[in-house]
């Protein structure tokens, strides 16, 4: 059986370094290009990121930036409703979109004979969108997003909290305060001028970077590349960043109780900690490890497996950039344990660490979890292709994709503790605890279905 | 940094695809040792990573009447402690790998997985032996993780989506069908299963003979043949038989079925009949048929009651591919002032698909959709075990992937009337809503689906 003979004439991920090629260029409006190269099997990914979340959205706009993100698959000037979807899956692709604090992707992976036609869509609507707009479009969205945070979140056991725990972690001026799915009365009041406005002042060459991960001619994709975006006009250079700034700690031990139509509590307990990418942000992301990464973690270990408080437990970064980092531990209750009970067994957890440390072997067992899903990940073109957009939106250097591993595995016992002593104190804890709204758990019933044994 | 040439004027018009470069799924090797067990394995190259699946003949239709869910749990108990390690030690073992083993039964099979670098897959491999051969099954975590299921279970009571599925096969399968209830079974029949329980189902189906041992990624089918030998070669025991289960319908006549949940802000629905089993001869022409109804973003449910209508976020088909004849379903969830009318469209696009042939166009878009996707599917060594799992699981031919394309190619609009109007029975389809019925029973009536029957979110009559 012989294998690998594609690997040998044509470039790939090197197998035993695990390094990921990366050649790069900046078109004269400014668009950052990335391209790395992987000829083992025929599919390209094409990923772009916009540098533009919610936390840009103006006061009275919650949720713009979402609803956006759905306006680019209306169609643009050469390209009708809902066909960017239907060029690409006809093309044997698959394709989304997704936004998020700080930032908003679009991203196809295709057979790699179809590169040319995903290059034309995405230039189209990055370069014709606005003379696509309509009212109509613009009000099927509007009620699409509304079903999307129905089914998300408010008709969701705990949904809420993706926008309730940055409501308790940032104060209500702060940019990352605010509901990235957006109320009801802001997605209202939302207006094709609002839509004019946010293309024109953040969806330009200058505010965004192409990824193509793959199998490509990258001579032919360079040109293809110039041919398709060089054109598009750059806007008013790069639109101002919002003020992050936040404080080290929280400061005080901030609580919040939400009774909802639960039957288990659930707790998030979150810290203040140092912002994605940072070198202090690796000590800070193995202690999410240590604390509650799968089932040999520390959360684990003790409140499901051995005290058998929680059903499920698990702790994890949420990556952003600015301002703060939060890192949050994610427990929910066993029945019979009432929401009070849970938080002080979490709390009891974060104060033995705080008071011991963790330990050299902790630590290691954290990292080589982490290096295996790191690679893992990486095996997917259209993974490394988000993960490159992501090291050059954020940071201008997508080569930082190669020495991520390197940086988790420099972390120390010590680098992990100094973490704890700084973040992990009472004076920087937020909790926000979900309890079932009739107050007391019932034990279950063994009761069957039985109206349905017709 | 470089800089970018001279930029020239956009090309007008759509670019047309280049020539497309050829594509294999990976080579495998099938082996069996001695003791029956089966070895599949795909070398593939690309970083130092593999994923190993062990797939025992365990599924979830096996079992005891009144202990469903024993499969399941068995499943996971594996993984809770062996003659040699307690559950924390082995979880400490393997992470200290660098990896974790995921254990599940699904209907036809259990699955136990890990993923774990190149340099650490000789120890992995030996150690989910340990697992497979040696299992304990301590007393105190029996308890524990039937206790985590009933949390499970509590929990989907107030989770609409997870209830609204678990509802639909409930009331779609006659009570005589493994089927009709939860692959990890219900609160009745966790309660009652016993460690001894799990032992003889264990003893029972858990040997080589029913064992497929299946490796994809950085390594050789030697080192993998010496490695399975190594860990397995000694192990014992005859062929289990595949275990079967009735996949009858409950109801011939159309019913509809409101789960109460008061005050919810969606409905969530689902509209349905049995299907057909995987190994069913209209399998191609079904995948083409599901893909146009509602299989894809640019299916005509979807376009419907998402862009046309914006009464969802999304809304899809899928036939649900078992041993036997598992079922087939349409999925969405609306706002709840809306739910006639959704309900309507949707049924409406159910018999729309029986009525006339669709165009060329729809299944050119299927076609090429699901030829084109193929490779992009298969990039992980995850993925490629899975594959190759499935393919053991149902007894397909070892070229069902190279000829996977050519099949779906070969599907006309002739054959996707004939298996819509086939295995499309609306008028025994049922429908199960889960929503504000103060709110949508009346909207509900007016649909004129067929009679209502109103339960609470625990399946008991109002």
């Amino acid at each position: 059986m012989s294998h690998g003979t594609l690997s040998i004439v044509l470039p790939s991920i090197n197998l035993g370094t695990m390094r990921i090629p990366i050649d790069t260029f900046r078109l004269p409006n400014g668009l950052f290009v990335t391209l790395s190269e992987d000829r083992t099997a025929p599919i390209v990914a094409v990923n772009l990121w916009y540098h533009v979340g919610s936390a840009n959205e103006r006061p009275g706009r919650t949720g713009f930036a979402h609803l956006f993100e759905h306006m680019l698959f209306q169609g643009s000037a050469d390209v009708g409703s809902n066909e960017h979807f239907e060029l690409i899956q006809r093309a044997g692709g698959t394709l989304n979109g997704s936004t998020w604090l700080e930032r908003t992707n679009y991203f196809e992976t295709v057979p790699s004979n179809q590169l040319e036609l995903v290059l034309w869509l995405e230039a189209n609507r990055m370069g014709k969108l606005l003379p696509a707009m309509t009212q109509q479009k613009l009000d099927t969205q509007r009620d699409v997003v509304k079903n999307e945070r129905r089914w998300s979140m408010d008709n969701q056991p705990y949904g809420t909290w993706w926008e309730r725990l940055p409501a308790l972690c940032f104060p209500p001026e702060h940019p990352f305060h605010h509901s990235l799915i957006g109320s009801m009365e802001d997605l209202d009041a939302a207006s094709l001028e609002d839509v004019r406005l946010f293309f024109q002042t953040f969806y330009t060459p200058e505010n965004a970077v192409l990824t193509i991960t793959g199998d490509f001619d990258p001579e032919q994709t360079r040109r293809w590349v110039e041919g398709y975006f060089a054109a598009i006009p750059n806007g008013n250079g790069r639109p101002s960043v919002p003020d992050t700034a936040m404080p080290r700690v929280f400061g005080a031990w901030k609580r919040e109780v939400v009774r909802d139509n639960v039957m288990l509590p659930r707790l998030f307990l979150s810290f203040l900690s140092p912002v994605f990418g940072s070198e202090p942000f690796y000590p800070a992301s193995v202690c999410a490890a240590i604390l509650g990464m799968k089932k040999g973690s520390r959360l684990y270990k003790s409140l499901v497996r051995e005290r058998q408080v929680a059903a499920e437990a698990q702790a994890f970064t949420y990556d952003l950039t600015k301002g703060s980092d939060l890192l949050v531990i994610d427990v929910t209750g066993r029945p019979g344990v009432p929401g009070d009970q849970l938080e002080q067994e979490v709390a009891r957890e974060v104060d033995v660490l705080c008071a011991n440390g963790v330990t050299e072997d902790e630590v290691a067992r954290a990292v080589t979890l982490i290096q295996t899903e790191y690679t893992r990940a990486l095996q997917s073109a259209g993974e490394r292709a988000d993960r490159l957009s992501m090291f050059a939106t954020y940071f201008g250097d997508p080569a930082l994709i190669n020495s991520q591993v390197r940086r988790y595995r420099s972390v120390t016992a010590d680098a992990v503790n100094a973490f704890i002593a700084d973040r992990l104190g009472e004076n920087n804890r937020a909790s926000l605890l979900y309890v079932p709204r009739t107050g007391a758990l019932r034990t279950h019933r063994t009761g069957e279905f039985a109206g349905v044994r017709a | 940094m470089k800089k970018g040439a001279t930029p020239r004027r956009a090309r007008r018009g759509r670019p047309v695809p280049l020539p497309p470069r050829p594509y294999q799924f990976p080579r495998f090797e099938r082996l069996r040792l001695k003791n029956g067990m089966q070895l599949v394995v795909a070398p593939v190259r690309k970083l130092p990573i593999a994923t190993v699946i062990a797939l025992v003949e365990a599924g979830a239709v096996c079992g005891y009447r009144g202990r469903e869910g024993v499969a399941k749990l068995t499943a996971e108990l594996l993984l809770e402690g062996t003659t040699e390690d307690d559950g924390a030690e082995l979880v400490e073992r393997f992470e200290r790998l660098g990896t974790s083993v995921d254990a599940s039964a699904d209907w036809d099979g259990t699955i136990v997985t890990l993923t774990a670098l190149h340099e650490q897959l000789a120890p992995a491999i030996q150690l989910l032996g340990e697992v497979l051969r040696s299992p304990a099954f301590p007393q105190r975590e029996v308890e524990r993780l039937k206790g985590e299921r009933l949390a499970d279970l509590l929990k989907l009571r107030t989770e609409p989506r997870g209830l609204a599925d678990e509802m639909f096969t409930r009331i779609l399968y006659e009570s005589a069908s493994r089927y009709a209830l939860p692959e990890g079974g219900s609160e009745e029949s966790v309660s009652a299963i016993t460690r001894e329980d799990v032992q003889r189902f264990y003893t029972w189906r858990y040997r080589p003979g029913g064992v497929t041992l299946i490796v994809a990624g950085d390594i050789t089918s030697d080192e993998a043949e010496r490695l399975a030998l190594e860990t397995f070669g000694d192990w014992t025991g005859a062929v289990a038989e595949q275990c079967r289960t009735s996949d009858k319908p409950a109801r011939q006549t159309r019913a509809l079925h409101l789960v109460s949940k008061p005050y919810a802000k969606q409905s969530e629905l689902r509209i349905g009949n049995v299907g057909i089993p995987r190994n069913h001869p209209d399998y191609y022409a079904v995948v083409i048929m599901n893909a146009v109804l509602g299989g894809l973003f640019s299916s005509r449910i979807n376009l419907n009651l998402r862009e046309k209508h914006g009464y969802t976020y999304g809304a899809f088909s899928h036939m649900d591919w078992r041993r036997q004849a598992g079922p087939f379903v349409v999925s969405t969830a609306v706002q709840s002032e809306i739910t006639g009318p959704a309900a309507r469209e949707a049924i409406r696009e159910i018999e729309r698909i029986r009525e006339d042939k669709i165009t060329v166009d729809e299944l050119s878009l299927a076609t090429s959709y699901l030829g084109g996707v193929f490779p992009i599917r298969y990039e992980t060594t995850d993925a490629i075990a899975g594959a190759l799992a499935t393919l053991v699981q149902y007894g397909l031919p070892d070229d069902f992937y190279d000829t996977y394309r050519d099949h779906m190619r070969a599907v006309t609009s002739d054959d996707v009337l004939r298996v819509a109007q086939t295995h499309l029975r609306p008028s025994a389809m049922q429908m199960l809503v889960v929503g504000d019925a103060n709110a949508i029973q009346k909207p509900l009536e007016a649909v004129g689906f067929g009679p209502i029957t109103v339960y609470d979110t625990e399946g008991h009559l109002v």
